[in-house]
C-alpha cells in the first residue's frame, strides 16, 4: 500500500510539471492551431536564466534568504522567457500565419534547435548543479510516503498557476478576447479585437508558465542541462494531445494523467504482463495508454473543441 | 636569370612541402548531447598528443610527419557514429581514436574493419567490441567483464551484502556493465531482488526506485552515466532508500560528485577502469599541462584519448610508415609507456594490464580504496 501511495505522490509530481508545460503547447495551438516544438525549451531557458541569477545573487549577497533569490531568480527568468515567447512569435511565426501549416511547424522545430545551440553557447556543455533552495530533504514519512518539501510547492503551485490561468481565460476581458481569437480570427479582428496581440500575448503566457516549470523542474532534480528541456517537453505535448489539444482543462488532465501512468506504469508493469514486460518499457506504456485514448476518442480525453476547429 | 630564381624558389617550395608528410588522425566522441562534457574531454586528450608530437618533430619512414587531428561529433548515438566513421574514413584519417561510448564505438567498428582503419577505443568497455574478430579494434581501458566482477567481488566480501537491486540506462556500455555485475554476483550466491531499466535521457526515476525500494535491498547498482547516477542518488535520499549506491566507470567523476552534492555519503561506491589519475605514471604532470591548456579539468578519459593517440603515433614510427595496412602488425606488437600505464595490446585488442580501481567517496571526493 505504501508503495502504491508513494507511486501516487511520484506520478502527481512528474504530472504536475508535464500539466503546466502541456498548458504553453495547447494554448498556442487551441489559437494558432500551431504545436511549437521549442515550447519545451522555453522550460531550459527558464531553468537556466533562473540559475544564472541564483549563481549572481550568491556571488554578489551570500547572506540572502532562500525564499528571496528564489522570488528574484523566477523575477528575472519569467520575463526573459515571456520576452523570448513574444520574440519567436514576433520576428518567426506571425510571417508564417498564412502560410501553409507545415511551414511553421518546421520552424518551430528549427527555433528549438536554435534555443538549444544558443544556450549550449552560453552556458556550455556540462550539467550544472541547481541550487535547491527549497528544501529536497524528506519530511517525516506519512504512512510511510515520503514526501519533500520541494514536492509539495511543485503540486501546490502547479495547481494555483493552473486555476489562476482557468479564472485569466474565462472570466477576464483578455480571456475573452482570447477565446474569440481561438474560435475565428477574423470575425474576432472584426469585433474590434487586436488579434496581433491577443496571439503574442498567449505566448507570451504560455513562455511564463514554461519558465516557472522550468525552474520547478530543475529545482526537484537539482540540475540543469542545455538539453533538458526536450524530454518534459515531449512528453507534455503528449499530455496536451492525450487531455485533448486546444483545451485547458484537457492539458491539466491530460498531464496528471501521463505522469500517473507512467510511474504507475513503471512500477507495475510487470505484475501486470506477469513478467514478460519490463520497466524498460516505461515511455512504450504511456503511448500505448495514449494510443488506447486516440482510437476510442480521437479528440483526446476532453478535447471537444478540436473538431469544430477542422 | 630572374626566371631561373624563380622556378628555383618554386622547387625549393616543392621540397619543403614535400618532405613532410600529413597525417590526418581522426577523433569521434559525443560533443553534443547529454554527455557532451566526455567526448570534448576526450578530443582535448587526443588534441594534446597531437600537438606533443607535432612539437616534438616526428619523423616517418625518414621524413618530418605533421599530424593533424579530425573531431567528428558522434552524438553517441549508434546511428550517427556510423555515419561519422564514413565521414572519416572518406577523409582519409589513418587511424581513428573513439569513439567514446560503446554504443558507438561498436556498430562504427565494422566500417573501420572494412576500410581498414586502426580504430582505438579510450573509453568504451563493452567486452563486445574486441570479440567481433576484427583486425583494427584496439581498446586502452580495462572492459566492463572485468569492471563488473571488480564491483562484485567488493560488494560481496568486503560490503557483505544479501540483496542488490540493479538499474541500467539500456545503453550497450549501461546494459554490458550490469550484466557482467549481475552475472558474477550471481556466482557468489548473492541475491538479486529487482532489474529495473531507465534511459539515458531520463532524469526522474521515481517510479523505478519507489518499486526497488519495496524489495529493500543492501546496495544499488546503477550501470550508467553521471548525468543519470547523481540525480538517481538524488532520488533515493528523497524516498528513503537507505542502501549503498555502487557505480561504474561512467558515475565515477567529479561531475557526479558535484551533481549529486549533499546526496553524496560514505555508502557511495564507484569502480574505474583504469588508475586513479594520480596514481598514472605520468598523471601529475598531465593533469597540469591539459589545465593549462584547455582551461578546464580533467573529466574522465583524457589521459586514455592521450595514449590512444600517442599509440597510433608510436605505431607509426616503428613501422616507418602511416598507411594502416603497414603500421597495423606494429600496433599489435606495442609497447609503449603512456600516461596511463604501459600499452600493449593482447589477441583481442584488449589492453593487456588493464587495471580496475575501487573508489568510496570520502572528504568530498572519490577516495581509491586498494
Amino acid at each position: 500500500m505504501e508503495i502504491f501511495l508513494q507511486q501516487l505522490v511520484n506520478g502527481l509530481v512528474v504530472g504536475s510539471v508535464y500539466a503546466l508545460v502541456a498548458l504553453g503547447y495547447t494554448m498556442v495551438y487551441g489559437i494558432l492551431g500551431l504545436i511549437n516544438f521549442a515550447h519545451g525549451d522555453l522550460v531550459m531557458v527558464g531553468a537556466m536564466s533562473a540559475l544564472q541569477t541564483m549563481l549572481f545573487l550568491m556571488g554578489v549577497t551570500p547572506g540572502m534568504s532562500p525564499l528571496a533569490m528564489l522570488t528574484l531568480s523566477l523575477a528575472v527568468a519569467i520575463p526573459v522567457c515571456m520576452m523570448l515567447g513574444y520574440t519567436m512569435e514576433r520576428l518567426a511565426y506571425r510571417r508564417l500565419r498564412n502560410a501553409p501549416r507545415l511551414a511553421p511547424l518546421i520552424t518551430a522545430i528549427g527555433m528549438s534547435f536554435l534555443l538549444q545551440t544558443i544556450a549550449m553557447m552560453l552556458w556550455g556543455r556540462n550539467y550544472h548543479t541547481f541550487p535547491q533552495l527549497v528544501s529536497t530533504a524528506p519530511m517525516q514519512p506519512v504512512a510511510g510516503v515520503f514526501v519533500t518539501p520541494i514536492q509539495v510547492t511543485i503540486i501546490v503551485g502547479s495547481a494555483l498557476i493552473m486555476a489562476a490561468l482557468i479564472v485569466l481565460v474565462t472570466k477576464t476581458k483578455l480571456g475573452r478576447a482570447m477565446r474569440a481569437t481561438a474560435e475565428n480570427h477574423r470575425v474576432a479582428a472584426l469585433m474590434g479585437v487586436d488579434t496581433n496581440l491577443i496571439i503574442a500575448l498567449t505566448f507570451v503566457i504560455g513562455a511564463a508558465l514554461a519558465a516557472v516549470a522550468g525552474v520547478m523542474y530543475a529545482s526537484n532534480y537539482g540540475i540543469a542541462h542545455y538539453g533538458m528541456g526536450f524530454m518534459p517537453g515531449l512528453k507534455a505535448f503528449t499530455a496536451a494531445v492525450l487531455g485533448g489539444i486546444g483545451n485547458l482543462g484537457g492539458a491539466m488532465l491530460g498531464g496528471v494523467v501521463l505522469g500517473l501512468v507512467e510511474s504507475f506504469g513503471a512500477g507495475y508493469i510487470e505484475h501486470m504482463t506477469f513478467g514478460f514486460l519490463n520497466s524498460s518499457y516505461q515511455d512504450i506504456f504511456a503511448f500505448i495508454i495514449l494510443g488506447l485514448v486516440l482510437i476510442f476518442r480521437p479528440t483526446g480525453l476532453l478535447g471537444e473543441r478540436v473538431s469544430d476547429r477542422a | 636569370m630572374k626566371r631561373t630564381l624563380l622556378a628555383l624558389a618554386l622547387v625549393g617550395f616543392g621540397w619543403s612541402a614535400h618532405a613532410q608528410t600529413l597525417v590526418k588522425i581522426g577523433h569521434a566522441g559525443p560533443l553534443t548531447g547529454p554527455i557532451s562534457h566526455i567526448g570534448k574531454d576526450g578530443e582535448n586528450g587526443a588534441r594534446l598528443a597531437i600537438e606533443d608530437a607535432n612539437a616534438k618533430g616526428i619523423t616517418i619512414g625518414g621524413r618530418k610527419a605533421q599530424f593533424e587531428l579530425v573531431g567528428e561529433d558522434d552524438q553517441a548515438d549508434p546511428r550517427v557514429a556510423t555515419t561519422v566513421a564514413q565521414r572519416l574514413t572518406d577523409a582519409g584519417v589513418k587511424g581513428v581514436v573513439g569513439h567514446v561510448t560503446s554504443g558507438a564505438s561498436i556498430p562504427a567498428s565494422r566500417i573501420y574493419e572494412q576500410a581498414g582503419i586502426p580504430v582505438i577505443t579510450p573509453s568504451s568497455t563493452n567486452p563486445k567490441l574486441t570479440l567481433q574478430g576484427y583486425e583494427v579494434t584496439f581498446r586502452v581501458i580495462a572492459n566492463d567483464l572485468q569492471q563488473g566482477a571488480a564491483m562484485a567481488r567488493h560488494a560481496a566480501q568486503n560490503l557483505q551484502v544479501g540483496k542488490v537491486a540493479i538499474i541500467d540506462d539500456r545503453t550497450a556500455y549501461g546494459q554490458g556493465l550490469a550484466d557482467a555485475f549481475a552475472d558474477s554476483l550471481k556466482q557468489r550466491g548473492v541475491q538479486i531482488v529487482g532489474r529495473e531499466f531507465t534511459t539515458d535521457k531520463a532524469t526522474d526515476f521515481t517510479a523505478i526506485l519507489t518499486k526497488i525500494k519495496g524489495r529493500q535491498p543492501d546496495a544499488l547498482f546503477f550501470g550508467g552515466m553521471d548525468a543519470q547516477a547523481a540525480p538517481m542518488l538524488r532520488q533515493m535520499k528523497q524516498l528513503g532508500i537507505g542502501a549503498r549506491f555502487l557505480g561504474g566507470d561512467g558515475a565515477c567523476t567529479s561531475e557526479m560528485i558535484k551533481l549529486a552534492g549533499d546526496a553524496m555519503s560514505a555508502d557511495t561506491y564507484c569502480t574505474q577502469a583504469g588508475i586513479p589519475m594520480a596514481k598514472m605514471p605520468g598523471g601529475a604532470q598531465f593533469n597540469e599541462r591539459f589545465k593549462a591548456r584547455f582551461k578546464t579539468d580533467v573529466q574522465l578519459y583524457a589521459p586514455y584519448s592521450y595514449d590512444a593517440t600517442m599509440a597510433l603515433i608510436e605505431a607509426m614510427k616503428t613501422a616507418g610508415s602511416a598507411e594502416p595496412e603497414k603500421y597495423l602488425p606494429a600496433l599489435r606488437k606495442l609497447n609503449m609507456q603512456g600516461i596511463t600505464g604501459t600499452i600493449a595490446f593482447d589477441r583481442n585488442g584488449d589492453i593487456r594490464d588493464g587495471g580496475v580501481t575501487m573508489y568510496r567517496f570520502s572528504n568530498g571526493k572519490w577516495e581509491a580504496l586498494n
